[in-house]
């Protein structure tokens, strides 16, 4: 085989199944320092370690919401905290059969000669990382390599070097436990129309496999977090049905069958716009041989942070609408989301922020 | 789309579609003079363009036999005969639901500087002559890439020449409305185990699936040939059917998307009843499997028929009877219903393996 031989295949790939369990998905709270405080701040909440931890215990005490999720990505920080009742967030997302997953990369730098292209940064003392996390409690991780579309861009040289950087992060958690989520997002700025966006997509997945097959990657430990394949935010919106065979064929083109799961990103998706596009594509019919679910932050999220706005009575409230927006996700992943979801204040909103860096 | 867009494109994904049907294969009928002239010495028949035809016309012919065949390659002296009563191979075939194919590679060189690895040529005028073959009705073709396992081979240098010359030749094909099979074969030789033939082939069919996306064909509208995973012919270790099939099916598993309709699996050395066994091995497995897995057998098709024929008109019947046996067999391996009962012909338990073997 051409993958290397990790002490932890068998954990790795069970791990990566799970996630991809039917009716599950992850819930991507791993929002940094900085990005959380923009989220904060449009709620008019103080971006202190205090506010911080009410937020992500409002997320993973919500009833009913655990059972929903597979996996939680978490920053650094939140993987040390507890609740108020003094519990570790890793042991309340075990016990809630949620397997807690952890952002390693560093951002993102531009690649020097490029029009503003990136490439991410991370790998410095990575495994190291890994093993302590891995100590703490995760068991997934998650890295995000970004690309654009315009005029000349993605050029093949940012492609290849957010193809290998994803690789070679990829190799070095499964050295040490962590199923490696894959994310190689193609954002969504920009006016061109969804062949564009597919033809794109096919080609930086392809590179992405090729790559992972030089480092010996052991794709069924893996995941997949892409972009579905869409217009640009600048062109006009087309339907979840023409998004999911767009995303879905882009799809079959280029992830191998080992590979157990996808798990969209939502980008600059409302919340229920996401919703809607992954229920289309679980309902289609033609060949899908991993799971399609769910990697949604803002898409996730909206509603609960407008409710809570950072006061303790409307807690109740805001848990309800997290609840919500997984049980609408969680029937999206079965192709059986009527569209009935309570919508919350905001559900409906597009989340897009141009050339969106967190 | 990453593909490029082909006027052809409904057509070729309708065929590569229906080559992978449940129940049919490919019969590798295609070669070439040279190749012929020495599987006609080990009958002792002359090597002339008669016996070539009659040949050739013994199996397109067999009574029940090409219900199980939805396409066969053919060496282009073959795409314009006609049986001994004057009617095209070609329209025998169409009135059978069989697709002609053509080989079109013109064989391998070596690349200097390598220890005799080899790239494969063919590529010059190659769109004209698949116009050719279009009109004469030809509607896939193949390209037989080489590789082999070494000591330091196959190179990164043989793997990307190789995987680059079939892309190209793919798209080319596209162009011209045939449906092109790409045949990236890792030679038996050697003693190396089966991880290591499992760890090579995916390594060469990453390369060549990320080729194809370079070259933007269209895979719907592509056919995969490659070899089973198994141990080298020289390996002291055998493997049984089960272990080939998980080791195969893993291996296109990492590296084989989707939306390959089908991949029809080379023979190699295999005797005809092991290639058998283990296509119905392979269809037996349980895992995931998007793609439809059958045979593209030549040897594995047609040794027995040959040793029954000795090129006797009196033996026709006998040898007819032979193929439409390993037909049949073959059949039954791409829905797992073999049950290793094909009356075995002369020779079908023989290994057909031939060391560093051209063709």
């Amino acid at each position: 085989m051409s993958a290397f031989t990790s002490k932890f295949a068998d954990e790795l790939i069970a791990n990566a199944a799970y996630i991809g369990t039917p009716g599950k998905g992850i819930l991507a709270a791993d929002e940094s320092t900085g990005t959380i405080g923009k989220r904060l701040a449009s709620i008019n909440v103080e971006n202190v370690e205090t506010n911080r931890r009410a937020l992500r215990e409002l997320l993973f005490t919500a009833p009913g919401a655990l059972p929903c999720l597979s996996g939680v990505i978490l920053f650094e920080e939140t993987l040390y905290q507890k609740s108020s009742d003094g519990k570790l967030f890793v042991d309340i997302l075990k016990e809630g059969g949620v397997l807690p997953g952890i952002k390693v990369d560093k951002g993102t730098v531009e690649l020097a000669g490029t029009n503003g292209e990136t490439t991410t940064q991370g790998l410095d003392g990575l495994g190291e990382r890994c093993k302590k996390y891995y100590e703490a409690g995760a068991r997934f991780a998650k890295w995000r390599a970004v690309l654009k579309i315009g005029e000349n861009e993605p050029s093949e040289h940012s492609i290849h070097e957010n193809a290998y950087g994803l690789a070679r992060y990829a190799v070095i958690c499964q050295e040490n436990g962590l199923v490696p989520i894959v994310e190689p997002e193609i954002l969504v700025d920009g006016s061109h129309d969804i062949h564009k966006c597919a033809a794109v997509t096919e080609r930086v997945l392809a590179a992405c496999y090729k790559a992972l097959s030089d480092h010996h990657v052991l794709l069924e430990g893996t995941l997949l977090k892409p972009n579905m394949v869409t217009p640009g935010s600048d062109s006009a919106k087309v339907a979840p049905e023409v998004i999911a065979e767009h995303t879905v064929r882009a799809l079959q083109r280029t992830v191998p069958a080992a590979v157990p799961a996808i798990v969209f990103l939502s980008g600059g998706q409302s919340e229920e716009e996401a919703t809607k596009n992954l229920n289309a594509m679980n309902q289609l019919k033609t060949k899908k041989p991993w799971s399609l679910s769910f990697s949604f932050g803002r898409a996730l999220q909206q509603s609960t942070l407008k409710t809570w706005a950072g006061k303790e009575e409307n807690v109740k409230a805001a848990q309800e609408a997290l609840y919500v927006r997984c049980k609408a996700n969680s029937e999206a992943t079965l192709g059986t989301y009527k569209g009935d979801a309570k919508l919350g204040d905001g559900a409906a909103e597009s989340l897009h922020v141009k050339d969106y860096k967190y | 789309m990453s593909c490029f867009k082909s006027k052809y494109a409904d057509e070729l994904i309708a065929n590569a579609a229906y080559i992978g049907s449940p129940g049919k294969g490919i019969l590798a009928a295609d070669e070439s003079t040279g190749t012929i002239g020495k599987r006609f010495a080990s009958i002792n028949v002359e090597n002339v363009e008669l016996n070539r035809r009659a040949l050739r016309e013994l199996l397109f012919t067999t009574p029940g036999a090409l219900q199980y065949i939805s396409g066969i390659i053919l060496f282009e002296e073959t795409l314009y005969q006609k049986t001994a009563s004057g009617k095209p191979f070609v329209d025998v075939m169409k009135e059978a639901k069989v697709l002609p194919g053509i080989k079109v590679d013109k064989g391998t060189v070596e690349l200097a500087g390598t220890n005799g690895e080899t790239t494969t040529i063919g590529l010059d005028g190659l769109g004209d002559r698949c116009k050719k073959y279009y009109e004469a009705g030809a509607r896939f073709a193949k390209w037989r890439a080489v590789l082999k396992i070494g000591a330091n081979e196959p190179s990164e240098l043989a793997i990307h020449e190789n995987a680059y010359g079939l892309a190209r030749y793919a798209v080319i094909c596209q162009e011209n409305g045939l449906v092109p099979i790409v045949e990236p074969e890792i030679l038996v030789d050697g003693s190396h185990d089966i991880e290591k033939c499992a760890y090579v082939t995916e390594r060469v069919l990453a390369a060549c699936y990320k080729a194809l996306n370079d070259h933007h064909a269209i895979l719907e509208g592509t056919l995969l040939k490659p070899n089973m995973v198994t141990p080298g012919s020289d390996s002291k270790s055998r493997a049984e059917p089960k272990v080939i099939a998980e080791h195969t099916v893993r291996a296109l598993q990492r590296t084989v998307p989707a939306a390959v309709p089908a991949v029809v699996f080379l023979s190699g050395g295999q005797s005809e009843e092991q290639a058998t066994v283990n296509l119905n091995a392979i269809n037996q497995l349980k895992g995931k499997k998007p793609w439809s897995l059958t045979f593209s057998y030549g040897r594995a098709l047609q040794q027995s028929t040959l040793k029954a024929w000795g090129g006797k008109e009196e033996n026709v019947e006998n040898a007819q009877k032979a193929f439409l046996a390993r037909a049949k067999a073959n059949s039954e391996a791409t829905t797992g219903a073999y049950k290793g009962d094909a009356q075995l012909g002369e020779g079908a338990s023989e290994s057909l393996h031939v060391k560093d073997y051209k063709y």
